[in-house]
């Protein structure tokens, strides 16, 4: 048996990655692919229906995936995570001179997020505002930025162009991921002081490697231990690890996604069953 | 002072965008792994950012609550735990093997592990190095020359047409011999591992050089002429020897001591016996810098036969070798050999030529006489000196 694990290609580097990680894999006695999808849904699927046994999952991805499989009367696995997938918050941001000093300033104004799917500069920060009286179609306006549709957010350039739009005034608040307020300022996108956090979410995980129904348990607990024992200082592991943006890996834990859950069902982007029921999703 | 207190530093208004995180990186670099640092500042997003950066570098971020920390986590140190120093920044740290892991890394430099491996062949100290290598770069550095301020082009002079044709195809046959000269060290220079930088600078000097002795003999073949001379068979054969020597310090011998060692009284007697000011020009500058050429292939082969005596053995095979495949070529172009007779009389008489022939006469002996004091300064015995130096090409290079 060969564990096959799916991947999505949002990024060429998907391939350097999973091509460096597959030989360390396999030079430790794990048979181990994968395969390359387009974007999350596909992969949801087949890993509920048995076709791959493992799936590195964006977090909308594992809740859909969750929903389908719990349709079936199937379980799934959340093997191990990024230290880096752990506690993550997303920000509703303003200019510094807009006047606005608060997530309540924002009613009747209009907002810029990320890509319909992306966790993180749409649906949580979303959630966030409708917790506050803030919805859109309402009394907020919203205008999404869909780069990379069908990739769950993976793809910066929602959230970038969203970040511009708030910069060159076309908007009134903006939606991010706090790495990527960050990463803005730093890279000029954002000027230094320019910009105001009025909100921001409670802390959420990101990404985990979902194992499916057709895994065999040996193999997993293989990929487990040689996932978990990947050490920084590994000189032929490092760059792999540098590329997908992790120091080590952790054992997965469910317990933070609630919020994407309770933001999926405010939306109805997924069915009880793991259906796609969002409009004008097509991935 | 109790170890366990927990270090504090004050960004005031430092966003950590801005450059906060490079405090925040200092500050963190004296604690142990597991240290646990307090950030103070007024940015307002310094709580949110400080999150967002540990996570990113490796370290846990403590924001809840009181004042933000960051805990060290071990990524940053275990990036350098298998690092390695690619010897000593100075000459005096010169390792007698240069590892190819290091890759372009300057000597000295703290090497992270991992990375391509340089494809250098030319990696042990011995083989390849001379302690005058960096006074000779300095040197050859700092006397390099303008052609166009050095070389009066324009200073008037009329030759006869078969004068003028005789320093035209000597022009013609010193162009590819300065081919060779800068094609051998350009390979080399491919094929040296950096971390003997002081040679790679010398041989860089070198192929320089040879670029601008390129220039201005080119000039001077077509000062006044639009047709250069001819080019024979039997010396290229005798450059291509040159090239195809695959041993640096065997191509050093063949090349700088030999064949720019007999290029030292070749430029010296074109020099002297110019029938033009600009044919003067051109070969005492040239001539200026293949001293320091020599120099360096003897400062390099006295460094090398020091360290391995057999050495000289492969010299002398080297040299028979080469003599071996050129035994059924002509050896120097016969328009080249009437050419320097004719460049040396400066007339067409008798007089004049009887001159001009035993010039180059005398040039030969010259040429035979510096090299055995060169292979003699090597180490070789003075009978094998004058033996070794019988056997080099007719072509001179």
């Amino acid at each position: 048996m060969t564990l096959l694990m799916g991947a999505v290609a949002y990024d060429p580097k998907v391939v350097s990655i999973w091509d460096g990680f597959r030989q360390h894999l396999v030079d430790r006695g794990l048979p181990f692919d994968f395969v390359l999808y387009s974007h999350y849904e596909r992969q949801a699927e087949d890993l509920v229906n048995g076709r791959i046994d493992a799936a590195w999952n964006s977090p909308l991805a594992w809740v859909r995936a969750v929903r389908l499989a719990s349709a079936r009367g199937v379980e799934l696995e959340a093997l191990v995570m990024r230290d880096t997938d752990r506690d993550l918050r997303s920000l509703i941001v303003t200019r510094a001179d807009s006047g606005i000093e608060s997530l309540a300033d924002l009613a009747d104004r209009t907002i810029a997020t990320g890509a319909i799917d992306s966790p993180q500069a749409n649906l949580l920060p979303l959630s966030l505002l409708r917790s506050h009286g803030l919805v859109p179609g309402k009394n907020l306006t919203v205008r999404r930025f869909d780069v990379g549709v069908g990739l769950h957010g993976d793809h910066i350039g929602g959230e970038r162009d969203a970040a511009r739009a708030l910069m060159a005034g076309a908007v009134d608040a903006a939606c991010m991921i706090d790495a990527n307020h960050l990463l803005f300022a730093r890279e000029g996108t954002l000027a230094t002081g320019a910009t105001r956090i009025i909100g921001e979410t409670a802390p959420y995980d990101h990404c985990n490697m979902t194992i499916g129904p057709s895994a065999d348990p040996g193999e997993v607990a293989r990929f487990r231990d040689v996932l978990l024992a990947m050490s920084y200082d590994n000189a032929s592991l490092r760059p792999l690890l540098d590329l997908e943006g992790l120091k080590l890996w952790c054992p997965g834990r469910t317990s933070g996604y609630s919020a994407l859950e309770a933001a999926v069902d405010e939306t109805g982007f997924y069915g009880s069953d793991g259906g796609v029921r969002a409009d004008g999703y097509r991935p | 002072m109790a170890v366990s207190a927990p270090m504090v530093i004050d960004l005031e208004n430092l966003g950590l965008e801005a450059g906060g995180y490079l405090l925040v990186q200092r500050a963190l670099h004296d604690l142990p792994v597991g240290g646990r640092l307090i950030v103070r500042g007024s940015d307002p997003a310094l709580r949110i950012h400080l999150a967002a950066w540990s996570r990113s570098t490796g370290h846990v971020a403590d924001v809840v609550g009181g004042e933000p920390a960051v805990i060290k986590g071990s990524a940053v140190t275990a990036r350098w735990n298998r690092a390695e120093r690619a010897g000593g920044a100075g000459s005096g740290g010169v390792l007698p093997h240069a590892d190819v892991r290091w890759g372009l890394a300057m000597r000295g430099a703290l090497v992270e592990e991992g990375g391509p491996p340089l494809h250098v062949d030319l990696v042990d100290r011995d083989l390849v190095w001379a302690d005058a290598a960096r006074q000779l770069y300095i040197n050859g550095s700092a006397r390099q020359w303008d052609p166009a301020k050095e070389v009066h082009w324009d200073d008037p002079f009329s030759l006869p047409a078969e004068i003028e044709a005789a320093v035209v195809q000597v022009m013609t046959y010193l162009v590819e011999n300065e081919y060779a000269a800068l094609l051998i060290p350009a390979k080399f220079i491919a094929r040296l591992h950096p971390h003997y930088r002081e040679v790679m600078q010398v041989l860089s000097i070198q192929v320089a050089d040879e670029a601008r002795h390129v220039e201005v003999f080119s000039r001077r073949a077509t000062l006044r002429s639009d047709e250069v001379g001819v080019s024979g068979a039997g010396g290229r054969a005798s450059l291509q020897t040159l090239l195809d020597e695959p041993d640096f310090s065997l191509a050093s011998f063949l090349l700088s001591v030999l064949g720019e060692g007999s290029f030292l009284d070749l430029l010296s007697f074109i020099a002297r016996h110019a029938p033009d000011p600009v044919t003067r020009e051109v070969a005492s500058l040239a001539l200026r810098d293949e001293r320091r050429h020599v120099a360096f292939g003897m400062a390099h082969l006295r460094y090398a036969v020091d360290a391995d005596r057999s050495l000289l053995g492969r010299m002398r095979m080297a040299a028979e070798r080469r003599h071996d495949a050129l035994a059924s070529t002509a050896g120097l172009n016969q328009d080249v050999y009437d050419s320097l007779v004719t460049l040396a009389s400066h007339a067409w008489n008798p007089a004049s030529i009887a001159t001009g022939w035993q010039a180059v006469q005398d040039l030969q002996r010259d040429m035979d006489q510096g090299r055995q004091r060169r292979l003699i300064l090597l180490g070789f015995p003075g009978d094998e000196a004058a033996e070794l130096s019988a056997l080099h090409t007719r072509n001179f290079m």
